[in-house]
C-alpha cells in the first residue's frame, strides 16, 4: 500500500471519529464504516482507530474478530451468506447451498479468484418463515431455490459497485 | 420479495399518537403504575415484569439513564420483531418514549441486529418523522421535563448480543461478551448508568396498553402470563408466519392455527428453547408452563430429530461468546457427541455422561445462553432417544 | 478491588524534607493495580458496592452463611472473600489478586439457596444475607466437568512442561478432576509455539482461556499485546493480526508468564546453553547476580516468600559450575554514580547555563520493560532516558574489559550470565547495540525460575546450602545497590548519595538509619520534594563537572517513583499535558508492579502479600549491610581509580557504561 494511500484512510478515519465521537462506544459504528466503504478493516485502519479512541489495536483486531460482518481480511464485493439455521435448513438451504457452490465454483469460506464472490453460512437471519434465505452484501433474498441461484448471481455480476442492487430487490 | 404471512394483529387498530399522549400527560409513577398493573412481562423470553424493571431504574438518581430496545432478534425461529420493525416502528418508537419518560431516561438506543441492515433507512426516516411531529426531541409534546432521542445502533452478526448484558457492552464498543450479575443494567447498564433494556415487542404492547388499557391487556393471556403474544412459525406447517395469540394457548391449539397438525414434535424458544414431543402437546405456552420469546419450529414427521439437535449445537457452538467455560467448550464436546450418534458411534454411558454435562452447562454457565444452549439437545435426546440410538450412516433415523 | 495491600509505610511527616505527594492534594492521583481506573470492559471489574463498614448501621454488614458458617462481612464482598475469611476453600482459575474478576472459569461456581443457577463465587458481590453451599453434588459435578472440558483443550504432557509441579490445572485435575478423561484429550498440537520473542514463549496448546494475561497485559500493564480472538468454539488469546510476539508491540515484561495458571506462557530458557558453555573447559563462565532473585529463590524451594538466600545462592552457583559470582549490586553502585552525575550535569546546564535543550525529568533506564515501553509509546520523550546501561549491561561490559584484563583472560572467553527477576533482561542482552566491550556485553539472561531449576539438576536443595560470599574483585556491594530490587530502590540509593555529595552531611543525620522511607512502599505513584538544606563542598569525584554546589543551595528538588506500565502511561501523560510531573527532575520508572521483585523471571505466583514479603527481604539484607551508600563502596571507588580514570560520565564510561535507544513508535506492519 502507498503511503498516501495510508494518509487517506487516516483522514478519513478522523473524519469518522470527529463525527461518531472519540469514545469507545464509538468503536462499532466506525466499524462499520470502514468495513461497509472497505469491504474489511485493513490493520492499518485498526491502529489508527486504535489509537484515536485510546485504546490497543489488538482490542480493536478483538472485537473486529468477534462479530461475523466485520472482517479483517478483504472478502468478495458481494458477500452471499446462506442462512444455516434449522428452518432454512429444513425449507431446502442445502440444495441452494450447493447449487451456489457449483456456480461459482467455490467452497463456503472462500472467495472468487477474480474477488467479487464470498460464500459464507450466517446463523438465522429471521426470515424463517420464507427459507431457504440469504444475504447478499445488505440485501435479503427469500425462498431462495437453486434455480434463482443463477439469477441472483447475474444480477450482481450486472452491476459495479456494492450496493448497486438494491433497487431491484425492493 | 419478503412476504411474510401475517395473522390478525391487535396493533393494526392502535392509535400511536392517542397513546402517547395519554401516557404522557400522566406522571411519570402513573406511567409505570399502569403498565405493573397490565401485568406485562418481557416479550424477549425471559419474562421479566417490565414494570419492576422501569421501577428500579426510575428509582436511580442518576443524571444519565437509558433505554435500550432489544432489536438483535437472533433467536432461530423468530422473525416477529422483523415484522413489527417493518410495519409497526412507531408503534414500538413510542413505547420507546414512554419508556424513557417513566425512567427519565434521555436517551434512547435501538440496538439493530446487523441482519436487518436493510430496514434502517425506512426507520430512520420514521424518527425523523417523529421530531417533525416534536414526538422526539426537545420538550416532547411541550412537556418541559422530559427530552429524548432515539438513535439506531447496529449490530454485526453476533447471536449472544441479545443477551442485555452482552448486548450493552457490544454498544460500549466491547466484544459481545454478557456482563457478571449483579449488578443489574437497570442500576449498571449502557456507560455504567441505570439502563432498562426491553424487546421490540415489549415495547409495542406498551403503547397498545396505553391506547386500549391496562385491563384491556391484563383480560388476555392467564393470570401468570397476562396479554397477547406474537408467535413465530416456521417449519413444516400449512402456513409459517407470524400469529397473535393469548398466553396460555396450548400447542396443539397453535398447531391447528398454522396448520401443523401431524407435526411430531415442536420446537419453542429457538435454539434456545425445548423439543416437545407430540405427546406434551396439551402443554401450554406461557412464563407457568413453557415459556418462550415466541419462536415456534415444527418438525413434521419425516424430520430426523438428530439433525435438528445438530444443527442447533453447530448454532451455539459458533454463536456462544467464548469467555466461560461450560458453554465454550460444552457446546462442541456435545456437537462430538451428537455426531458420533449420527454415525451409530456413542455409548449411552456417554449420552448419560454428555446429558450430566448439558446439566453442568445449564447451571454453571455465565448467561442465558450457555444457561441454555444444551436445552434443546437434553429434550431431544430425553423424548427422542429411540431415534438417536443405534444408527448407522445409511438408515438414518427410520430402521 | 484488589488493591494492593499498602504495606504500612506511612511516610513520616517532618522527618526529613520530603513531603510524599500521596498524602497531598492530589492523593486522587494515587493509583493501585487493577483499581477502579480499570481499563477492562465492565462484564470484568468488580463492582463495588459503597456501604458503611460499620456494624450495626444499615447497609454496613450483612450476614452469610456458607456451609453452616454463620459470618458478617461487609456489603459487596465476593462470596470467595466470605467463603475464604470463613476459612473455607473455593477453587479458582480465572480469578487473580491483581486483576480485575473476569467470572468465566466458573470453576469456583457454589450453590445459592434460591437461585436455579450456580453462582461464580468470584464475581458475586453479597448484598443480602444468603446461604452458600460449597460442595453440594451439583457443584461437584460442575466443577469435574468444568475441569474436564479444560483438559479436553489442552494438549501438553506434564512431564515436559515447564509448569510441572506448580499448574493450576494441574492441581485442579488432581483435586477435581475425574479419573479419566470425559471429553477426550488432545493427541496432537492445534497450534505452533511462537518462539519468536527473545522473552516470552507461548504455547497456545496449553492455554485454558482463563483471560489471565489478558487482563494483565491491557490492564494491569496497559502494554496491549493480548487479546481473545473470534469466539464460541474458535475463541482463542492471539497478537494483533495473528503476529508473532516480536513483530508486535510487547514490552517483555513477562507479567503474563507470572499470571497464567498453566504452561502457556514461559520464558525463553537459556539453561541448555549455559549448562554446556559451564561444561566448556575453554570457557570462563560468571554469572551476575540481581538482588531480587535472592529474596524470591527460596519460593522455588518451598520456602516462604521473603527468605532471602543470597549467601546459599553463591554456594550453589560455584556447585554448578559458574567460574565467578559477582553482584549486580556492584553496577548498581555504579549506575547511582553516573546516573547521578548525569542528573547533576543535566541540572547544572538547566539551573546555571540556562540551557533549554536539556531533557528534565530525567528518567531511570534500568528497567528494559520501561525502556522499550518508552520506545514504543512515548519515543518522542527517549532524550529523557538517562543514558546509562542497566547494571546488567554495565556490568557485562566491565566484565569483558577491566575484568577480562584484571584476570588475563580473552573476552572471547568469557562467558557473561545475568541471573535476574526480569524476563525484559533477555531482550536488553540480545539489542544489537549492547556490544560495547567488543562482545556481547551479556550472553545469557537467567531468570530465577530457571537457576532454581539449574540448582535442583545439580542435586541441590538451596536451603540447606553453606553460605559463601561474592568473588572478587568485585566483592559484596552496598545496600543501596540491595534496594535496586524494590519500587522506589534506586530513587532511595540516589538520594543517599546525592544528599552526601551534595550537602556533605551524612545522610543519618536527615534520615534514621539512612532509610529514606517515603520511597518505598507499593504505592503505584509516588512523588516526593527534597529541599537541599544546605550544601558543601564538591567531592574531587565531580570536581571536573560542576565547580561548586551553591546553585543547589535552597533548591528543592522533585522526584517521583513509579512502578508498574500503566501507572507509568498516567505519569507520562501527565508530563505531555504539562503537569506536575513535568516539572520532576527525575523520575524512577519500573516496568513491573512493585518494581524488580515482582518481575516476570521470579517464581510463580504472585501476589501483593509475595511481593511485599519479597520487598521485606530487601530491605532487611539493606539493613544489615555495613557500607549501605553506592558513592561508599571500596570497589567502585577503586574501578574510577584504576580503570575509568576520566571519571563518571568520562569518555570511558561513556564508551562502556551508556548507550542510545531506538525510536520504535508502535506502529505494527
Amino acid at each position: 500500500m502507498l503511503q498516501s494511500e495510508h494518509d487517506l484512510m487516516r483522514c478519513e478515519i478522523e473524519t469518522l471519529v470527529e463525527k461518531l465521537g472519540r469514545e469507545r462506544s464509538s468503536l462499532m459504528p466506525i466499524l462499520h464504516e470502514m468495513q461497509r466503504k472497505y469491504g474489511y478493516i485493513p490493520s492499518f485502519a485498526m491502529q489508527v482507530i486504535a489509537d484515536e479512541l485510546g485504546i490497543h489495536p489488538v482490542e480493536v483486531y478483538s472485537v473486529t474478530s468477534f462479530y461475523a460482518f466485520l472482517k479483517d481480511v478483504p472478502g468478495g464485493k458481494f458477500t452471499i451468506r446462506v442462512c444455516n439455521t434449522i428452518s432454512c435448513d429444513m425449507a431446502g438451504k442445502d440444495r441452494v447451498a450447493r447449487q451456489l457452490e457449483a456456480e461459482l465454483g467455490i467452497k463456503f469460506g472462500q472467495t472468487t479468484p477474480d474477488g467479487r464472490f464470498s460464500l459464507e453460512y450466517t446463523a438465522c437471519m429471521g426470515m424463517c418463515d420464507q427459507g431457504p434465505a440469504l444475504l447478499v452484501n445488505d440485501i435479503v433474498f427469500t425462498r431462495v431455490t437453486p434455480e434463482l441461484v443463477h439469477q441472483i448471481l447475474e444480477e450482481c455480476r450486472g452491476h459495479f459497485g456494492i450496493y448497486a442492487i438494491q433497487e431491484e430487490v425492493h | 420479495m419478503i412476504t411474510s404471512h401475517v395473522g390478525p394483529l391487535t396493533y393494526e387498530k392502535v392509535d400511536v399518537d392517542k397513546a402517547l399522549k395519554a401516557a404522557l400527560n400522566k406522571s411519570r409513577s402513573e406511567v409505570i403504575g399502569t403498565v405493573s398493573s397490565s401485568g406485562l412481562k418481557g416479550r424477549g423470553g425471559a419474562g421479566f415484569p417490565t414494570g419492576v424493571k422501569w421501577n428500579l431504574c426510575a428509582a436511580a438518581q442518576n443524571e444519565h439513564k437509558f433505554l435500550v430496545c432489544n432489536a438483535d432478534e437472533g433467536e432461530p425461529g423468530t422473525f416477529k420483531d422483523r415484522i413489527l420493525l417493518t410495519d409497526y416502528a412507531k408503534l414500538v418508537f413510542a413505547g420507546m418514549v414512554i419508556g424513557g419518560y417513566a425512567i427519565g431516561a434521555t436517551k434512547g438506543l435501538i440496538y439493530l441486529r446487523g441482519e436487518y441492515q436493510y430496514l434502517r433507512a425506512q426507520l430512520e426516516e420514521i424518527l425523523e418523522a417523529l421530531r417533525e411531529d416534536k414526538l422526539l426531541g426537545f420538550n416532547i409534546l411541550g412537556k418541559d421535563d422530559f427530552s429524548f432521542d432515539i438513535e439506531i445502533r447496529m449490530g454485526a452478526g453476533a447471536y449472544v448480543c441479545g443477551e442485555e448484558t452482552a448486548l450493552i457492552e457490544s454498544l460500549e464498543g466491547h466484544r459481545g461478551e454478557p456482563r457478571n450479575r449483579p449488578p443489574y443494567p437497570v442500576d449498571t447498564g449502557f456507560l455504567g448508568q441505570p439502563t432498562a433494556v426491553n424487546n421490540v415487542e415489549t415495547l409495542a404492547w406498551v403503547t397498545t396498553i396505553f391506547d386500549k388499557g391496562a385491563e384491556w391487556f391484563k383480560g388476555q393471556g392467564t393470570e401468570k402470563s397476562p396479554g397477547l403474544k406474537i408467535f413465530s412459525v416456521s417449519g413444516d406447517c400449512k402456513q409459517p408466519g407470524v400469529y397473535e395469540l393469548p398466553f396460555g394457548v396450548s400447542v396443539a391449539d397453535l398447531l391447528k392455527t398454522v396448520g401443523g397438525e401431524d407435526a411430531k414434535a415442536v420446537q419453542i424458544g429457538g435454539a434456545s428453547g425445548h423439543c416437545i414431543p407430540a405427546k406434551d402437546f396439551g402443554r401450554k405456552i406461557g412464563f407457568e408452563d413453557i415459556a418462550t420469546g415466541g419462536s415456534v419450529i415444527v418438525f413434521g414427521p419425516q424430520r430426523d430429530l438428530l439433525e435438528v439437535a445438530i444443527n442447533f449445537m453447530e448454532f451455539f457452538s459458533d454463536e456462544s461468546c467464548g469467555q466461560c467455560t461450560p458453554c465454550r467448550d460444552g457446546c462442541p464436546v456435545i456437537l462430538k457427541g451428537l455426531e458420533a450418534f449420527k454415525r451409530g458411534e456413542c455409548s449411552i454411558a456417554h449420552l448419560h455422561e454428555l446429558r450430566r454435562l448439558g446439566e453442568t452447562m445449564q447451571l454453571a454457565s455465565k448467561c442465558g445462553l450457555g444457561q441454555s444452549a444444551a436445552n434443546a439437545f437434553l429434550s431431544i435426546t430425553e423424548h427422542f432417544a429411540d431415534e438417536v440410538l443405534g444408527r448407522n450412516q445409511s438408515n438414518g433415523f427410520k430402521e | 478491588m484488589s488493591d494492593t495491600k499498602k504495606t504500612s509505610n506511612t511516610p513520616e511527616k517532618g522527618r526529613g524534607e520530603i513531603a510524599n505527594w500521596a498524602d497531598s492534594e492530589n492523593a486522587g492521583y494515587e493509583f493501585s493495580f487493577g483499581a477502579d481506573a480499570s481499563r477492562a470492559p465492565v462484564s470484568q471489574r468488580r463492582q463495588m458496592i459503597k456501604a458503611q463498614q460499620v456494624e450495626g448501621k444499615i447497609g454496613g454488614l450483612v450476614k452469610v452463611t456458607i456451609d453452616g458458617h454463620e459470618i458478617r462481612v461487609p456489603m459487596g464482598t465476593t462470596i470467595l472473600d466470605a467463603a475464604r475469611e470463613a476459612g473455607i476453600q473455593i477453587p479458582t482459575l480465572c480469578a487473580h489478586e491483581d486483576l480485575c474478576i473476569a467470572g468465566v472459569c466458573r470453576i469456583c461456581v457454589v450453590e445459592v439457596e434460591g437461585f436455579r443457577t450456580l453462582q461464580a463465587s468470584c464475581a458475586y458481590p453479597i448484598t443480602q444475607p444468603i446461604v452458600v453451599h460449597t460442595h453440594t453434588p451439583k457443584v461437584r459435578q460442575a466443577r469435574r466437568h468444568i475441569v474436564s472440558l479444560m483438559l479436553a483443550n489442552h494438549y501438553g504432557e506434564c512431564y515436559t512442561c515447564k509448569r510441572n509441579g506448580n499448574c493450576e490445572l494441574q492441581n485442579l485435575a488432581e483435586q477435581y478432576g475425574a479419573e479419566r478423561f470425559l471429553f477426550g484429550h488432545p493427541e496432537e498440537p492445534l497450534f505452533e509455539k511462537d518462539l519468536s520473542s527473545h522473552a516470552v514463549v507461548r504455547d497456545m496448546n496449553k492455554c485454558v482461556l482463563c483471560r489471565r494475561c489478558v487482563r494483565t497485559c491491557i490492564d494491569l500493564q496497559e502494554v496491549g499485546v493480548l487479546e481473545a480472538v473470534e469466539r464460541g468454539a474458535h475463541t482463542r488469546i492471539d497478537t494483533f493480526m495473528s503476529k508473532p510476539l516480536a513483530d508486535v508491540v510487547c514490552i517483555n515484561c513477562g507479567q503474563c508468564i507470572n499470571r497464567c495458571p498453566t504452561g502457556a506462557l514461559t520464558a525463553n530458557d537459556p539453561r541448555e546453553e549455559i549448562w554446556r558453555a559451564i561444561d566448556d573447559p575453554q570457557k570462563h563462565v560468571v554469572i551476575q547476580t540481581a538482588p531480587s532473585p535472592r529474596a524470591g529463590i527460596g519460593e522455588c524451594f518451598g520456602l516462604e516468600p521473603g527468605v532471602p538466600l543470597t549467601f546459599e545462592m553463591n554456594t550453589a552457583l560455584r556447585e554448578c559450575g559458574f567460574d565467578a559470582v559477582f553482584d549486580t549490586n556492584f553496577t548498581a553502585d555504579l549506575t547511582i554514580i553516573e546516573e547521578g552525575t548525569e542528573l547533576i550535569t543535566r541540572l547544572y546546564k538547566a539551573l546555571v547555563e540556562k540551557d533549554e535543550h536539556v531533557a528534565l525529568p530525567q528518567f531511570t533506564s534500568c528497567s528494559p520493560g520501561w525502556v522499550k515501553y518508552l520506545e514504543h509509546f512515548y519515543p518522542e520523550y527517549i532524550p529523557h532516558v538517562s543514558s546509562c546501561k542497566s547494571p546488567q549491561q554495565m556490568f557485562g561490559a566491565v566484565i569483558k574489559t577491566y575484568y577480562a584484563q584484571h584476570k588475563g583472560i580473552d573476552p572471547k572467553d568469557i562467558v557473561t550470565v545475568a541471573l535476574m527477576p526480569c524476563s525484559a533482561k533477555k531482550y536488553e542482552c540480545n539489542r544489537p547495540e549492547m556490544n560495547d566491550s567488543g562482545f556481547k556485553d551479556i550472553d545469557y539472561g537467567l531468570t530465577t525460575r530457571e537457576l532454581g531449576q539449574m540448582i535442583k539438576e545439580g542435586g541441590m536443595h538451596l536451603p540447606d546450602l553453606p553460605k559463601s560470599d561474592f568473588d572478587d574483585p568485585f566483592g559484596t556491594a552496598t545496600g543501596s545497590g540491595v534496594i535496586f530490587g524494590a519500587s522506589g530502590g534506586v530513587m532511595e540509593a540516589a538520594l543517599r548519595t546525592v544528599i552526601e555529595l551534595v550537602t556533605g552531611e551524612k545522610v543519618e543525620s536527615i534520615f534514621e538509619h539512612a532509610d529514606i522511607i517515603p520511597v518505598r512502599g507499593f504505592e503505584g505513584i509516588k512523588y516526593v520534594e527534597l529541599r537541599v538544606p544546605k550544601v558543601g563542598p564538591v567531592p574531587a569525584l565531580l570536581k571536573h563537572l560542576v565547580p561548586n554546589w551553591d546553585w543547589l543551595d535552597g533548591a528543592t528538588l522533585k522526584m517521583a517513583v513509579v512502578h508498574g506500565t500503566a501507572n507509568a502511561k498516567r505519569v507520562m501523560e501527565d508530563i505531555k499535558a504539562g503537569g506536575k510531573f513535568s516539572h520532576c527532575h527525575f523520575i524512577e520508572f519500573m516496568a513491573c508492579p512493585g518494581g524488580c521483585l515482582g518481575g516476570g523471571g521470579q517464581p510463580i505466583p504472585t501476589n501483593p502479600e509475595i511481593r511485599a514479603a519479597r520487598a521485606k527481604a530487601i530491605y532487611s539484607e539493606d539493613a544489615a549491610y555495613e557500607v549501605r551508600k553506592s558513592h561508599e563502596n571500596p570497589a567502585i571507588i577503586k574501578l574510577y581509580n584504576e580503570f575509568l580514570t576520566d571519571g563518571p560520565c568520562g569518555h570511558v564510561s561513556h564508551k562502556l557504561l551508556h548507550t542510545h535507544y531506538t525510536k520504535r513508535g508502535k506502529v505494527i506492519n
